[in-house]
Order: C-alpha cells, then structure tokens, then sequence
C-alpha cells in the first residue's frame, strides 16, 4: 500500500429501496465506479439525465494501475470540470526514450503539435484518478453514487433492465431504463448474461511494480529491449507523482506467477536495474500475462458495456484505461440525447458502430506491440533485432520500433453520424477526428484554449464571416462560434486555429458534444447545419 | 497498385549472387542471420510498398510450404 496516499472511506447508505420494500427506479444505472463508469456517470449526471453509480466497494483502487492519462482522457476530465486537480498532481511527459542493449537507440516526441492545453500523456496513479472523479460525482445533483452495492445479476428486457443488487444492508432490485456495465475486465454484468469474450492470450509475463526512491530520471518513458540489467528481456520505467515509479519488468512464460511476485524476489531484479547503491521500497507488485479480446457486441438491448468489461488491451500504449474513457465520453451525449427525445433511438446505434472500430483499432495496436517485445520464434527474433540495430542509423527502422503505440483518440472514420466533405481539406480534422485545441483569445480578449469555447453541446464555428444566422435559426441546441483573427466570439490572433482546421472565411465546422468534428463545409448555410445536425443525431441511421 | 514482379529482371545475375555471398564472408552463424534480417529490413524500405512485400513474403512462404509437402 502507498504511503503518501491514504484511502477514503466513501460512505454507504442503505438503499430507500430496502426500508420501501419496493423495486427502484432509475434512468440510468452505471455498474463500476472506476475511472470509465465514473466519468460516464459524471458526463450524464452533468447533462440532467438521473444517474445511479453502483460499486461494490466503498475507496479507491488498491494499487496504481494505471498510470498514463491521455491527452484526449484529461481534455474528457477538463470538459467535466475535473481536469485542475490532474494538472495540480501529475507528472506531465511528452517524451519517451528507447533503448537497445547498453545504448539509446533514439528519442521521441508524442506531441509535435505544442501550444495546446493539455500535454501528451500525465501520469498519475489509478487511486488519485478514482478520487478526483469521485469528488467530483459527489458534487454533482442528480448522480447519487451507491458505494458497497454489488451487483449479482441482471435481466434485460424490452423496455429496460433489471439488476440484482447486494448490500451490507440486505439486497434489492434496481429498474432502469438504461444500464451500462464499466464493471472491468472481470466483468459480473458480462459473466451473469455469459457473453464470450473473445480474443487473443500471450504467455507471456510482465512483472509491474511500483517503487518509491529519490532519483533524477526525467520525466520521460524509458523503454529497454535486451538491457544489460535484466537478462535480455524488456523493461520499461515511468515516472508517477509522490516520488513513486513504475518499472516493468518481462519475465519467462513459463515462469511461476507465485513465486515471481513475493518482494525477495522482485528486489534483487529492481536492484540490478536501478544499481547497486540504489535504496528503493516497493509499494506494490503485480503480475499479468497479455490478453487482447473483446465482446462481439457492445450493446445488448438498453444494456451497454463499455471500458475493460467490454475489451480489454496489454498495456503497453495506455489504451485499456484512456480507450474506455473514449468509450464513456462517446455514449454519454447519445444517452443524454435520447432519454430527452433530442435523438431517435437509433443514435444508439452508432456507439457500437464507432467504438467497436476504435477498440479493434487498439487490440491491433496492443497485440502488434507486444508481438514486437516478445518475438515467437528465433527468426523472428533476427526481425526484431534488426529493426532496433538498424534505428541507430535510419529513419525507417526507428518507425518500425513498437515499444507500445501510445492511445490517441480514436478518429470516427466510417461513422453513421459524419457527413462526408464535399471540398477539398487540409490536415488533420476530418470528420470523425477529436478536435485538436489551440490558443485562442475570448471575447474580451482574455487567452483561452480552443477546446474551453466548445462547450458540452453541438457547436458550429464559423470563421472569417459574420452571417445572419443565429442559433434559433437553426437549431435551440446549437452553440453558434464566430471565429477570426480578430473575433469576436474566438480571435484567433497566433492563427494556430486556422492552421489546425484549414480554415478560410466562410468555413464552418460542426463538433458534436464529445468534441468530435462531424462535418465541415466551405459555405455554411442553414439548409447545410441542419443536414449534417440531423445526420448527427442519428437521424439517417436505419 | 504495383504487383510483385517475378520475371527476370537482372541484367547482371551473377554479379547479384555473388553479391548476397560476399556480404556473408567470414561471418558467424549468428551474424549472418542478423545480416539477412537487416537486409530484408532495407530492401523493404527500398521497395517502400507494404503490398508488395506481403506478395514477395506470401510467394517465398508458399515456395517453403511447397518442399514441405513434396
């Protein structure tokens, strides 16, 4: 257990349902208070739909888990009002550095693009995400979370699902209209309805363990093939808040998991990696061998999964976490849409049809990395070796290392909800790509970053060209942006915005409430906003 | 879309034989393999072609497969 970090005890309350002798009722019902149904839950919560948050402890996750946050994770937590507290404790890093044998081999930059708020990745250890979110859930009206309510089993039908709740109070049935299970890897929700979950096991072991020492590592990503210090196997070293670091170690499939994770073990392997003289304490071990799978299907009914219930990655790349967060930023607005008749239902579909991609986007990436750190045979070792000897000198072997492809969001290609350009675009932000933030001025001149003008609904930029539209024109839940060098709702003074988007007077940008560009057009009009709103909305889903 | 293109087109075969055993001269097993690793790693950034590498890697895998069998 951390020594800087003291668990909370979140309160548990007997449930109304128990003295009321009666079935509840709620809206929506999120099975998981980690960091996917807690951010789901906050993100509906804020958008007015009637949350109840069911986890079946009553703190924060026991050990650091996962640590990297994204870029796209800490804009979600910003969006929600969570994000200054992950500033305030992370340990921000943009760079990572790869090493082959005794040399580094070359160092890399995850975020070329600077003058945006939020860094490549921040590290921070699982317990503190869990707290932040769930202070924030506490402060939120309408989201009432149930701490020690174990969910046993649920029943889906036509009109909605029932779970199966246990309690230190006694045991109760919950009704909702919607449930969503972000209930990990282990999923009770998946396991009740017996859903396969399908894919890939690798024997082989990493061996996690989280250190507390006084050093000066930078705060970077350091990756090791074949370091002298650890039998030629793979090690990686992150740096985490409270002067904790995280260090990986790879060790024999056919090694023995007890034995591999008791402490007089685990130290020598630390020591000969961090030096002789390096005095260290280990704060917690864990073990795992690499699964890349997933459910065939994300939705069954009014149940959805989402996050490691759903799929589940190697870790090498910070997907599993930062991909489920994705998964909760992109069903939350549909939900919240739905529920309040601004959407058919057939909105819902789309949640399986852009994220199903999105995680077998991530499974490819996970299972080609750990492909790359554990070569199956003798020639595909040569391969391996060759790559990363070769790095030394040329270009295109340093792009063919894979120490892990590291989470960017996912971008919507293909999705029921964009509208395809009908002009020419430079760039990045195609329809069904996150937006990408800037530096930008306000109205009154004050800086702000892009992102924060976006808001949480469905917002139309357009630039260079005031037009006689105005949101009641249009649409009552449209945000309307007027942007240009000099305003006058975004001034786009450094000309980073017009850049990042290929903005010229008269385009506009639609951006859904997730922050995604669904369509974008040269010349705006009022019949163009209201197509690609409708399409959105689900509107042309069958 | 470029093909793989099998027919002959060495102007000087010899040359291109002796060439793949010269670089091998005087090296150890071990070396040679990483040789022939690094190699293939360089062609295929030459041919800079993804298509065409996983024609040339499908056509040299069933040319192995066939010894298999005969």
């Amino acid at each position: 257990m951390p020594k800087a970090y003291v668990h909370p005890t979140f309160p548990f309350a007997p449930p109304p349902e128990l003295a009321a002798g009666a079935v509840g009722k709620t809206t929506v019902a999120v099975v998981g208070g980690g960091p996917v149904g807690l951010t789901l839950a906050l993100d509906l919560a804020q958008r007015g739909v009637e949350t109840v948050l069911l986890d079946e402890d009553d703190t924060t996750s026991h050990g650091s888990r996962l640590i990297c946050m994204s870029k796209r994770t800490l804009e979600v937590f910003d969006r929600l009002g969570a994000g200054a507290p992950f500033q305030k404790k992370g340990v921000v890093w943009n760079k990572g550095r790869l090493f082959f044998g005794e040399t580094e081999v070359y160092a890399f930059d995850l975020l070329p693009e600077r003058d945006q708020a939020w860094p490549a990745f921040v590290n921070i250890q699982q317990y503190y995400v869990e707290d932040f979110l769930a202070r924030a859930a506490q402060a939120t009206s309408g989201l009432a979370l149930r701490w020690k309510n174990r969910v046993v089993d649920v029943a889906v039908a036509g009109d909605g699902v029932t779970l199966q709740v246990e309690t230190p109070a006694g045991a109760y049935s919950l009704q909702a209209d919607y449930v969503v299970a972000c209930d990990g890897a282990a999923s009770t929700v998946r396991h009740a309805l017996d859903l396969p979950f399908v894919g890939r096991a690798f024997p082989d072991r990493f061996l996690i363990t989280d250190v507390t020492m006084q050093a000066d590592f930078p705060s970077e990503r350091w990756f090791w093939f074949e370091p002298p210090f650890h039998d030629g196997q793979s090690a990686l070293l992150h740096k985490q808040p409270d002067g904790m670091w995280r260090i990986d170690l790879q060790i024999d499939a056919d090694s023995d998991p007890d034995a591999e994770v008791r402490e007089e073990n685990v130290r020598p392997r630390i020591q000969r990696m961090l030096g002789p003289d390096a005095k260290f304490e280990i704060e917690w071990i864990s073990l795992y061998t690499f699964r890349c799978r997933r459910l065939e299907r994300f939705r069954h009914g009014r149940l959805f999964f989402a996050g490691d219930a759903a799929h589940q990655v190697s870790p090498f790349g910070a997907r599993g976490g930062n991909g489920g967060v994705q998964d909760a930023d992109n069903l939350a607005w549909k939900l919240a849409a739905v529920i309040k008749g601004d959407a058919p239902a057939a909105l819902l579909d789309s949640y399986e049809a852009e994220r199903i991609p999105a995680a077998d986007e991530n499974i490819l990436n996970s299972s080609r990395s750990t492909d790359f750190m554990t070569p199956k045979s003798p020639a595909i070792r040569d391969f391996r070796d060759g790559v990363l000897a070769l790095a030394r000198d040329h270009d295109f072997a340093r792009r063919m290392v894979n120490s892990g492809r590291l989470s960017v969001p996912a971008v919507l290609t293909g999705s029921p909800l964009n509208m395809a350009d009908t002009e020419p675009f430079a760039g990045a932000m195609v329809p069904g790509a996150a937006a990408v933030d800037a530096p930008v001025k306000g109205p009154e001149g004050h800086d702000m970053w892009f992102l924060e003008t976006l808001g949480a609904n469905f917002t139309l930029l357009i630039y260079g060209q005031q037009l006689s539209l105005t949101e009641a024109d249009v649409d009552p839940g449209l945000r309307l942006l007027f942007a240009g060098p000099g305003g006058p709702d975004v001034m786009d003074h450094a000309g980073r915005l017009a850049a990042r988007y290929d903005l010229r007077p008269g385009t506009g940008y639609l951006f859904r409430p997730d922050r995604h560009v669904s369509a974008r057009t040269r010349r705006v009009s009022p019949e163009w906003v209201q197509a690609a709103l409708a399409r959105a909305r689900g509107k042309a889903i069958q | 879309m470029t093909e793989l293109r099998t027919e002959d087109r060495l102007h000087a075969p010899d040359e291109v034989y002796q060439a793949l055993v010269d670089a091998h001269d005087g090296l150890s097993d071990a070396e040679s393999r990483q040789l022939n690793a690094r190699l293939i790693l360089l062609l295929a950034n030459h041919v800079g072609d993804h298509q065409v590498l996983a024609e040339a890697a499908a056509t040299a895998r069933s040319s192995v497969l066939t010894d298999r069998d005969g």
